[in-house]
């Protein structure tokens, strides 16, 4: 066992100590493979109440897959995943999508309907809740407070072709908040985007996260943005969460694989 | 040898691709008869493929109508018959021409419409995007397309063959001093309920044939954005193939008719 898996099991029962409260995501020993090629080999996560979790791994590592997994996008092959104490694999069709309303989904694309304005894109995913969310018959109000946090009300009308890239995945933010879920995947947030316009994708997160308490799974490989971020990260390497603490101490290690991640 | 592990190779594929093709139409089936209904995705469909392929159905079945009487007239003088014309166009557009050519439309229209717009969808992560907040996309997406090319097409084969007999009219009445009245007639009374319903019925087919292909390619889009024009491509390939053969079972089974 290498110095970071100890310093893994340390961790993992520091956080469950201070944190005092149920895993609202619980992975263990996932397993997944297309063919020949094993993508996640026992792969095993914790993300707590309220907390920022990130996890890092080179492109092709598997952790779009593993958060495809989460959310039954995708079949595992073997392993326990739980989401707020309900175990994925055997929830039927209708608890699973009750269920995925408490998660919002950031896709790495933004994942906007390309033939409806903003204003439809956020009614879309209404249209199944609308007894969690409580509506009779007008959505302006959501609609408006969605794209209000997001600083976009003025786009309602236009069509996601009209928008620059970064304004779309503040729109698709604002559509994932739109059901007013307790846990956010995010995949690649920051993927694809400028700097600055970066930058303030991450602000907005840490905001959000502020305002609602939401739990937050972050997947990316953008050091900066988990160093913002995160609580506490997990590196994905192998298919396995070689590696698990702060940000401060992860970027210490002296092991090759995980310093590979902090090298600029 | 390699090329006989060739064609063992495709054969197998070919008849993968008709199983889950197959599946894929058991699965439409299913999800169709359960609730909640897409009842406004599916107006707006039926608004997209039936109106907006009106023009294009119009003017492919006026020309038709036009060359086909053109092409006939000559001969049928030679015999002394062309007084027939009507009831030949009429009976020939009615039962065949009319529903094949407006399929073989749709399907380069429709089917590679449906085809690059969902394997658009599937790329850029829209359907799964549907998917997470709880909407069924099979159900929102295929079930009502496919059931709109379904309602659409008999609609738009009958206004089809009604413009290509216009056609052929315009040309007997230049050519051959025939009324309009005197022509609709004619054909009128050649045309029996024998000739219309099979027609007719025979249009549903096609018009799912070429929805279930357009939804099944671009469903199943893969290999990022060259996989969106592949998908656009086959649907095109394969509904226009699978018409013919569902023209030839359905011209098989209304000829047992007939003969009973």
């Amino acid at each position: 066992m290498n110095y970071d898996m100890i310093k893994k099991e340390q961790i993992l029962s520091k956080s469950e100590t201070d944190m005092g409260n149920e895993p609202v995501i619980d992975i263990r020993d996932l397993r997944k493979s297309f063919g020949d090629n094993h993508v996640l080999n026992g792969f095993s996560l914790r993300l707590y109440r309220g907390e920022n979790l990130v996890v890092m791994g080179k492109s092709g590592s598997g952790k779009s897959v593993m958060i495809k997994c989460l959310v039954g996008l995708m079949q595992a092959d073997s392993g326990f995943l739980s989401v707020m104490g309900k175990e994925i694999k055997k929830l039927d069709r209708k608890t699973l999508d009750t269920l995925r309303s408490d998660i919002g989904f950031l896709f790495q694309g933004s994942a906007l309907y390309d033939s409806m304005t903003v204003r439809e894109n956020l009614e879309f995913p209404m249209r199944r809740h609308k007894e969690k969310l409580g509506i009779v018959t007008d959505t302006t109000p959501l609609v408006v407070e969605a794209l209000e946090n997001v600083g976009l009300a003025h786009t309602m009308n236009l069509m996601p072709v009209e928008l620059s890239g970064g304004m779309k995945r503040r729109v698709a933010l604002a559509r994932t908040l739109i059901l007013k879920p307790k846990i956010i995947l995010y995949d690649e947030p920051t993927s694809g985007l400028d700097p600055i316009t970066a930058k303030e994708i991450i602000e907005l997160m840490r905001s959000i996260q502020k305002k609602y308490g939401t739990s937050s799974l972050i997947i990316t490989h953008d050091v900066d943005c988990a160093r913002v971020i995160s609580e506490r990260m997990v590196l994905l390497v192998d298919g396995i969460n070689y590696a698990e603490g702060t940000y401060v101490e992860l970027s210490k290690s002296t092991d090759p694989k995980v310093e590979a991640f902090f090298k600029k | 040898m390699a090329y006989a592990t060739q064609t063992t190779k495709r054969l197998k594929q070919f008849f993968v691709e008709i199983g889950e093709l197959s599946n894929f139409a058991m699965r439409f089936f299913k999800e169709a008869l359960k609730p909640p209904y897409e009842f406004k995705e599916l107006l707006r469909q039926c608004y997209n493929m039936g109106n907006r392929s009106l023009v294009l159905v119009g003017v492919t079945g006026f020309i038709i109508g036009l060359v086909l009487t053109l092409q006939s007239r000559p001969t049928l003088i030679e015999f002394g018959a062309v007084s027939w014309m009507p009831n030949m166009v009429g009976i020939s557009i009615v039962r065949e021409i009319g529903p094949v050519i407006t399929a073989l439309i749709c399907a380069g229209r429709i089917a590679s419409g449906i085809g690059a717009e969902l394997g658009s969808m599937r790329v850029t992560e829209q359907i799964d995007a549907m998917e997470v907040s709880g909407t069924n996309p099979f159900k929102y997406l295929v079930v009502t397309r496919i059931a709109a090319t379904t309602l659409m097409l008999p609609l738009l084969v009958i206004f089809g063959d009604m413009v290509a007999l216009y056609g052929s009219a315009l040309v007997e009445n230049i050519k051959g001093n025939v009324s309009f009245q005197l022509y609709f007639n004619a054909v009128f009374d050649a045309l029996e309920f024998g000739d219309l319903l099979p027609a007719t019925v025979k249009s549903f087919f096609f018009g799912f044939t070429i929805g279930l292909v357009g939804c099944y390619k671009g469903y199943y889009s893969k290999k990022g954005t060259a996989g969106v024009g592949v998908a656009a491509n086959t649907a095109v390939v394969m509904a226009s193939l699978l018409l013919f053969f569902v023209d030839f079972i359905a011209v098989f089974i209304s000829d047992i008719f007939y003969e009973l």
